[in-house]
């Protein structure tokens, strides 16, 4: 193995990453309090009152945010758990067990902000319609995860037995995103578009990518602090 | 002021989403910092 790719692994052994971890969580908390407050900000104080949903389209600064964040964190569990059972390294397996409760805990925010939206705008809480029952087949896969991982005492097994449940549901995120394009549904399309300019106010928007920052930001403080624990726990 | 809360009259589905969310987070906050507490001793 050369000095190149000696570096490269250097950060992958618990031990060496356990003190970059407190750091990288202090910063994180930092600035997820910034993008936090700045966002809240904007969200409630300086966007303008949506022209057909008044001021109840304000949730949606904390609801796409958080469904954002549902699939993302999925994605990276499943990456890390992947890389875990790729290249048998140990904070790789500990990474995907400190996003999962994370992931799961931003899907059930996405689902109880939906919720709360869907009263007032369609007239109804919950609808089984293949964007919403997805995002709640997302959190069962979470759910899912954390208890076989938790169900198996030897942990090398655990965490294989997890990577292979973690791989099959990366199959979901993908239709979750596509699903309000796939199949009719009361859902509203995307909010935020690559190849489409915009469809809302710049400042609608400015709040939404601050609190998805804080959000983000916030997953990465947790997850260090997680990660730590396990770390720790791994050694006892 | 009361017309902030109000929200429109959305006042219970905004602050219903709003306060579950950060009340959801300061609790996975708490217990974490209470996991991290007791992995130490």
């Amino acid at each position: 193995m050369t000095a190149q790719s000696n570096r490269w692994f250097w950060f992958a052994s618990p031990q060496t990453f356990f003190p970059l971890a407190a750091t990288i969580a202090r910063a994180a908390a930092v600035l997820a309090v910034l993008f936090g407050v700045a966002g809240l900000y904007v969200g409630l104080f300086v966007a303008p009152t949506d022209a057909t949903q008044g001021e109840a389209y304000r949730i949606i600064f904390i609801h796409v945010p958080a469904a954002w964040m549902s699939m993302f964190l999925y994605v990276l569990m499943a990456f890390w758990a992947a890389i875990g059972l790729a290249m048998n390294t140990r904070l790789s397996a500990l990474m995907a067990r400190a996003l999962a409760p994370t992931g799961a805990l931003f899907t059930f925010i996405a689902l109880w902000t939906g919720s709360f939206w869907g009263k007032p705008t369609w007239g109804t809480w919950w609808v089984w319609d293949a964007r919403l029952t997805s995002e709640l087949i997302l959190l069962f896969l979470y759910f899912g995860f954390m208890a076989l991982q938790a169900s198996i005492d030897e942990p090398r097994r655990a965490d294989r037995a997890g990577a292979v449940l973690a791989l099959v549901g990366v199959v979901n995120v993908p239709i979750i995103y596509f699903s309000v394009q796939w199949w009719n549904t009361l859902h509203q399309g995307a909010s935020v578009s690559l190849t489409k300019s915009p469809s809302m106010a710049a400042t609608m928007l400015l709040g939404m990518l601050l609190m998805a920052l804080s959000f983000w930001m916030y997953s990465i403080a947790v997850a260090m602090v997680r990660v730590r624990c396990l770390i720790r726990e791994d050694h006892e | 002021m009361s017309n902030f809360f109000a929200m429109g009259g959305y006042g219970l589905y905004v602050w219903g989403a709003y306060g579950v969310t950060f009340a959801l987070l300061a609790l996975e906050i708490i217990l974490l910092l209470k996991r991290k507490h007791e992995t130490k001793t």
